[in-house]
């Protein structure tokens, strides 16, 4: 057993042994999980995919006179303001309301990151100690107070494999989906992903320090639609979706590098976000863990074409038959294609190992863990009391 | 010998005259259908035509003499390395791998192998395809 302040002390040294989540799949295969537990002190994840619940909050100062923004636009793309007189939230997937599917949240808070400027425009009703009613200026993420990332759901562990049955061709969030069976996406990192590395939970939790868009951030919350109780493999891998992370960092420290606005044709906007989190390997189990190769993580395969809410499966593949480029799908063989860029989950969960192996980066526990007991409920409609049903 | 691929557009009510085999029998050209759509608002043809080059000529206006509107098809694609993140979406709509993964997954164009059909296009999340021509 190791505990996070030995590990810390390594780092400080300059003598922790980090590896990234692929380097250690590969050392277990060839040493074993008690060489692993006994000799690696940090396993380094990454993940670069579209996650569409993230936005940032933002403080816009005040004007003179000042102003209680009621309603608020950032090029053009409504933002929600109801939180104060200048405190703002930009959604990654509001739509621009000039140019709809071609700007949105997310290509904002890219384009803060990046230092362009940014045109605010807000109205009032006005009140005695806020009697401006309107106003438009321009912005830059420094020449406004805060600023900072906070992403209700992201790093989803284990999404869905997206199919189509039906004759006609869709657009949707998992990308532009062949008919007939044409084509199969799916969005992970597979065993480099931080989530598939604990599955479980036992190191991540509030308070986590992690990699979040170029610069340090934390783990704030469990993820909205956090789902711990999916069903499991043996290995204690989920199965299908499962757990999510809240995540909040500082965009004034980010890089477009690992931030971008995403179009998804005739779906909407979102964000790929870039996320890096470190495991300690505080026991066997942490590196038992840390050792399960894409051959024994699977993922569900569910038909997009079905419009209600639960959607028919296809059977489980694994993230090794995935990257193979097809898996075998109703008896037909159907190619594969992953929406989640590995390359620059590679390049994240490289630069943090950097970063813990420059000691410039220190383990946190989490000072609370995210719920086990915890379900994902649907949105039945219920009539008010009173109507008739 | 000469090549050059073109987008023919014509409406419904040319369906009923052979145009094709006029290229071929009339102008000697060898043809290479890319692209073949009719609906109740237009008719398509990407064709891929070689032969002479003075022949190519004669044959594209012969064709606008008959009233089909001939465009030149975009030469290829541009995919801006700087932008894409090497993310695949194009690749789920590429038939015939000409957008596709190197072994570090890194993302590739191979211009022999593009059809120019265009899907990745709006397929690509951060836009960083665009038609050349």
């Amino acid at each position: 057993m190791k505990s996070y302040d030995e590990i810390n002390e390594k780092i400080r040294s300059g003598k922790a042994v980090v590896l990234t989540a692929e380097e250690v799949v590969a050392l277990g295969k060839e040493k074993g999980v008690s060489h692993v537990a006994k000799n690696v002190d940090v396993v380094t994840t990454g993940t670069f995919g579209p996650m569409c619940s993230s936005g940032a909050f933002l403080n816009f100062g005040h004007s003179d006179p000042p102003i209680k923004m009621s309603k608020v636009w950032l090029n053009d793309v409504p933002v929600f303001a109801g939180l104060a007189a200048v405190d703002a939230y930009v959604g990654a997937t509001e739509l621009s309301e000039k140019v709809g599917f071609d700007y949105g949240g997310g290509h904002i808070i890219e384009d803060l990151i990046s230092g362009k400027p940014v045109t605010l425009r807000a109205v009032s009703y006005g009140t005695d100690c806020y009697p401006r009613r309107e106003i438009e200026t321009e912005i830059t993420l420094e020449s406004i107070n805060e600023a900072f990332l906070f992403n209700p759901r992201n790093a989803y562990q284990n999404y869905n494999i997206a199919v189509n049955s039906s004759d006609a061709t869709l657009n949707t969030y998992m990308g532009i989906l062949l008919p007939d069976f044409g084509n199969a996406t799916y969005s992970t990192a597979g065993e480099l992903s931080p989530l598939l590395n604990d599955p479980q939970y036992r190191t991540i939790g509030v308070g986590t320090r992690i990699f979040l868009g170029g610069t340090d951030g934390y783990v704030a919350w469990e993820g909205t639609q956090h789902n711990p109780m999916q069903a499991r493999g043996e290995n204690g891998e989920p199965l299908a979706p499962a757990g999510t992370l809240s995540l909040i960092g500082d965009m004034k420290k980010m890089s477009t590098r690992f931030i971008r606005g995403a179009y998804y044709y005739k779906y909407g906007i979102s964000m790929f976000v870039g996320v890096g989190i470190p495991i300690p390997i505080l026991d066997e189990e942490m590196a038992r863990c840390v050792c399960i190769g894409n051959e024994d993580i699977y993922a569900t395969a569910i038909d997009y074409s079905v419009k209600t809410r639960a959607k028919p499966n296809f059977g489980r593949f694994s993230y090794k038959e995935l990257r193979g480029g097809k898996i075998t799908v109703n008896g037909r063989e159907v190619p594969t294609a992953p929406l989640s860029s590995l390359k620059r989950a590679r390049e994240i969960a490289g630069l943090l190992k950097d970063w813990i192996t420059g000691g410039r980066f220190l383990l946190t526990a989490p000072v609370r863990p995210l719920p086990m007991d915890h379900g994902f409920k649907p949105l039945n409609i219920v009539p008010p009391k009173g109507e008739a049903v | 010998m000469a090549e050059q691929r073109v987008v023919l557009k014509f409406h419904r009510w040319q369906l009923d005259k052979p145009i094709t085999y006029h290229l071929v029998k009339d102008y000697d050209l060898e043809m290479n259908i890319l692209q073949a759509k009719v609906t109740t608002e237009e008719g398509k043809l990407v064709l891929g035509l070689s032969g002479l080059e003075q022949n190519i000529e004669e044959g594209i206006v012969w064709l606008k003499e008959q009233k089909v509107i001939v465009e030149p098809l975009a030469t290829g694609l541009d995919v801006n390395k700087e932008s894409c993140v090497d993310c695949g979406a194009c690749t789920a709509v590429c038939p015939t791998g000409a957008l596709y993964f190197t072994a570090d997954w890194t993302l590739m164009y191979d211009e022999e192998k593009c059809i120019l059909c265009m899907a990745c296009v709006p397929a690509c999340p951060v836009r960083a395809i665009e038609e050349k021509f």
